[in-house]
């Protein structure tokens, strides 16, 4: 027998009546799928249980200064607007620089080239550097390099002390490649004939990006930035050490003030609380109320993706 | 990126420039440190600023080191401490100002050390529970309980709490390296709650969930239990004071009368609602 | 793609170009910044310059004028510059400080140590005040500060080979069955409703693990610690799945429908063109997956804060609580002094783990791309 023999008796694929094997295999995979959403639901159905009683318009809108572990008492608006805020100023520093390298990678680098290279895999690096080291990272560069050299040894120091914009940036550092890949991808899907039409009716190669390509792409860059603002709304790590307080009694009112935020008030309840079977209502409100902001920004990326991936398949 | 982040530092400058500009009254103190004090301070700052309405209190939490390393770069005028200053923290604060800061004591703070409310061990001399903490005992048997396995909970290192409880329990000796660490002291609550096995420590502040066990200096004296009153006559064995520190040069005007008030009986009232010990009268103002 | 134009007329559109080609570079520029900034804090420590012996030489501060300046200056540690600064009042109160300091230095033989050198960081070692059968430390606060980094090595990697063998095998079988077995309608609902899971924030998993998952799990195997590295990996798996799903389910859908189709019309069954000719074409893309699924694991930290139980044990068990290189850094930093050792040792497993997540990241990464590669020439 030779080798090519051998070969095609591997791939030797005729049915032999009932096929238990693929049976087996739908179910096995198919329960893994059914396993993962499951563990989803029962995530989300016990916290909806659990924090539907204390989840109101006054919770959504109370203020922390009475007494933030009082469950008639506490609210979690200064946590919404404190992860707003930082969400906000993120989002405006990220999505230009997310989208510019996007347009880069797309319209003007060679595929194949070193930079092009390089820049790709430094984005695909970002993407998995622990946040915990975009922490330290921000402590480190942001408030202890540029904070206190902005500062010049000044008598009291308003930029090398953790702040909104700090933790902003470092977040803006954290989600740049998602707003990249996104924005990457609802480029790739605009059909090269658009740009041909545009460049042979005599239009520059910019003009072409600013005024075909971009608005074109625009719920690509949308689901990027929704995503970031999804991902960043959550993380807890990197704005331990750059911004995020315990207690504040007043809004923050300047970007260099300190802010309290949902998530980390959700880690403070869990582990700080002074009585937690006293204060579980209000954890599980507030889980409640980080969960519908993620998801729900989350959920809306998905669909948004969905639309674009489905005329990127149309046009190729 | 450098560009924009110029582009924005400005603007942002601009705009903190204006706020600070109109907030810059007089009468503004900001107060920063150990997240066990956080809750006193706020109730504190309350307190003094509905009676005193034109001066401006601001309370944040982040741990005794971040409230000291923010007191020497003068970014906060009054620092929480549940611990005492180190050394290595002294002498980087006469770097920063040339003295030392002003140490203040402004309350006390008894530590409870909780069981299960289902363990049947009621009391524990204070070599008991050493012996306990740094894994020599294993059993409860030992102690007089049932034949069980004991869990050890203790507090995050990085806690004044783990640090006294340390110094002054276990005279310095490394807890049992199987001693399970909680970031708060609820989470250490709540575990022994949910634990028959389990013992931990914790501020008296907290209190709900747990049994609290009377403590005996030695096997002769009777078991004490954490209360006010046997915290303030000292004898419960087992308590701290906390602090504030201050640049000294600042130790005046609105934060020397701030600080006066807190140590009166006024501010001491605040400290008997939040759960701690009020200070013995000697060291009041 | 992309459109190539042969000249550069316009001088605005030349300095467009070169603009959104700076801008590109950011990402590059990031990264290094972070491994430049983090590891610069925990230079000093890597130098050798951090001495951390809780008892040092020390001259009483009544002497300090029979010191020539610079002697003062170098016992004290200041620099030329922060010694001028400082009057004779400070010298002295610094003075004090070491007196002070000396005296509740502990007598132990250890105190004289530097504890911040390799060897105690790595290489077990007796101390004068453990156990005997402790010999690997974790108690950076004390009389005797000990660094010794196994006990949370061990940790994050059990915590995080926990989290591996419970996600992966779901993950991987989730995407075979998205990608290859379920309708197309189906699909379009699945993939979605899976990758959802990773807009669960991970303080949110922590959370859910340390409030029901922990009760449960005990329950549910009677071990004794309610929090370990079981229960944290088995939080962290559930933050790792959204991640092994999405590469790996992109993977698979990457190789041509053609070779299915082939495998198809020669009589096999869809599973096992799934399993004989998808998965081995998409086996690079599959691998890669876990590699990054590991760095994800490895780098979480609200997690394994929040459920681990964080005792710095030596054990290899899973049912002991652990505690991992990312906790350990969130708990600790606040309260460590500032610019002091145990800041820059924190630091300092900080830059560690961002080497060992960078190389993982490029290993997944150069492996995706030869895949890419493969397949796109194949398929032509």
């Amino acid at each position: 027998m030779t080798a090519t023999d051998a070969k095609a008796n591997r791939l030797d694929f005729r049915s032999r009546g009932f096929d238990f094997a693929s049976f087996a295999f739908t179910g096995i995979t198919g329960l893994a799928t059914l396993f993962i959403l499951a563990i989803l639901a029962i995530i989300i159905a016990n916290i909806v249980w659990h924090g539907w009683g204390t989840f109101s318009w006054r919770f959504l809108t109370g203020s922390a200064d009475q007494d933030m572990f009082d469950v008639n008492k506490a609210g979690v608006l200064p946590m919404v607007i404190g992860t707003a805020l930082r969400v906000l100023v993120m989002t405006i520093v990220v999505v230009p620089v997310g989208v510019i390298t996007a347009v880069y990678l797309t319209e003007y680098a060679h595929s194949t080239a070193l930079t092009t290279r390089v820049i790709r895999g430094a984005v695909n690096n970002l993407a998995g550097v622990p946040s915990i080291v975009f922490g330290l990272f921000g402590l480190g560069f942001f408030i202890s390099f540029i904070g206190r050299g902005l500062d010049g040894g000044a008598a009291e120091p308003l930029w090398g002390k953790p702040a909104i914009v700090w933790a902003s940036l470092t977040l803006s550092v954290m989600t740049l490649p998602l707003v990249i890949v996104a924005t990457e991808e609802s480029l790739r899907a605009i059909t090269p004939g658009l740009r041909e039409a545009s460049l042979a009716l005599g239009a520059t190669k910019l003009e072409t990006i600013i005024k075909i390509v971009l608005p074109e792409a625009l719920p690509g860059i949308l689901t990027g930035g929704i995503l970031a603002v999804g991902r960043a709304g959550g993380e807890v790590a990197p704005i331990l050490f750059t911004g995020a307080a315990y207690y504040m009694r007043d809004l923050p009112h300047s970007l260099t003030d300190q802010f309290m935020d949902l998530g980390y008030h959700v880690f403070i309840l869990s582990t700080q609380s002074p009585d937690i079977e006293k204060t579980r209502p209000i954890l599980f409100a507030t889980v409640l109320a980080l969960l519908l902001l993620t998801l729900s920004l989350n959920l809306v990326a998905v669909i948004v993706r969905a639309r674009v991936r489905k005329r990127m398949r149309a046009s190729h | 990126m450098k560009n924009m982040t110029s582009n924005l530092l400005r603007c942002a400058s601009l705009a903190a420039a204006l706020v600070l500009a109109a907030s810059a009254q007089a009468g503004s103190i900001t107060v920063k440190g150990s997240d066990t004090l956080v809750v006193l301070a706020q109730k504190w700052a309350e307190t003094y600023m509905s009676k005193h309405p034109d001066t401006k209190i601001q309370v944040t939490g982040g741990g005794t080191g971040t409230g000291l390393a923010a007191l020497q770069n003068k970014s906060t005028d009054l620092c929480n401490a549940s611990r005492k200053i180190k050394p290595t923290e002294q002498a980087t604060s006469i770097k920063a100002f040339g003295k030392r800061p002003t140490e203040y004591k402004v309350c006390l703070d008894g530590l409870s050390v909780y069981v299960s409310a289902d363990n049947p061990v009621k009391e524990l001399t204070v070599a008991q529970i050493a012996d306990i903490f740094n894994g020599k005992t294993t059993n409860w048997k030992q102690v007089g309980g049932p034949d069980a396995r004991i869990t050890v909970y203790s507090r995050e290192n990085s806690s004044g709490t783990y640090e006294f409880f340390k110094e002054h329990v276990l005279s310095g000796k490394d807890f049992a390296a199987s001693a399970q660490t909680m970031p708060g002291t609820a989470a250490v609550l709540q575990a022994v709650a949910k634990d028959k096995h389990g013992i931990g420590y914790g501020g008296a502040a907290y209190g709900a969930g747990a049994k609290s066990l009377k403590i005996k200096k030695d096997d002769a004296s009777p078991g004490v239990e954490p209360t006010e009153e046997n915290v303030i006559k000292g004898t419960y064995p087992i308590w701290r004071y906390l602090y504030i520190y201050v640049n000294p040069a600042l130790d005046k005007g609105d934060i020397a009368n701030y600080l006066n008030w807190l140590r009166g009986d006024e501010g001491q009232k605040v400290v008997k609602d939040v759960g701690y010990f009020p200070l013995p009268k000697e060291f009041r103002k | 793609m992309g459109i190539h134009r042969g000249h550069q007329a316009r001088p605005l559109e030349w300095l467009a170009e070169k603009f959104i080609f700076l801008v590109s570079l950011t990402a590059i520029l990031m990264v290094f910044l972070i491994f430049v900034f983090v590891a610069r804090e925990a230079l000093p420590l890597v130098l050798g310059q951090m001495n951390s012996a809780a008892a040092r030489p020390v001259i009483a501060a009544k002497e300090m004028d029979k010191l020539k300046p610079e002697e003062l200056r170098t016992y004290l540690g200041l620099t030329a510059t922060e010694f001028k600064q400082l009057d004779k009042e400070a010298l002295q109160a610094l003075m004090e400080v070491r007196e002070e300091e000396a005296k509740e230095a502990p007598k132990d033989k250890d105190a004289t140590l530097n504890t911040t050198e390799w060897r105690y960081l790595f290489q077990p070692h007796q101390w004068s005040d453990s156990r005997p059968e402790d010999r690997y430390v974790w108690q950076p606060i004390g009389r005797i500060h000990k660094y010794n980094l196994v006990p949370l090595i061990i940790g994050s990697l059990k915590t995080t080979a926990v989290a591996l063998l419970f996600s992966v095998p779901l993950a991987l079988a989730a995407a075979l069955y998205v990608s290859q077995l379920a309708s197309p309608t189906m699909k379009e609902w699945l993939k979605p409703a899976i990758e959802l899971l990773s807009g669960v924030p991970s303080v949110v998993l922590g959370f859910f693990a340390l409030m029901v998952l922990a009760s449960f799990l005990q329950g549910a195997f009677g071990y004794q610690s309610r929090l370990n590295a079981f229960v944290a990996g088995i939080a962290l798996g559930l933050a790792v799945i959204p991640v092994v799903f999405s590469i790996a389910e992109d993977a698979l859908t990457s190789v041509p429908r053609a070779y299915t189709q082939a495998a198809l019309a020669l009589g096999a069954s869809k599973w096992q063109a799934a399993w004989q000719i998808v998965l081995p074409a998409a086996a690079p893309g599959v691998f890669a997956a876990v590699v990054l699924g590991f760095g994800r694991a490895i780098g979480e930290t609200m997690v394994v804060l929040m459920a681990s139980g964080n005792a710095s044990i030596m054990s290899f068990s899973l049912f002991d609580s652990t505690r991992s290189i990312t906790a350990t850094i969130a708990a600790e930093l606040a309260e460590a002094v500032f610019g002091g050792h145990h800041y820059r040792i924190l630091f300092l497993i900080g830059a560690m783990l961002f080497v060992v997540t960078f190389l993982t990241n490029l290993a997944g990464d150069l492996i995706m791309h030869r895949l890419k590669g493969r397949l796109e020439g194949k398929a032509k």
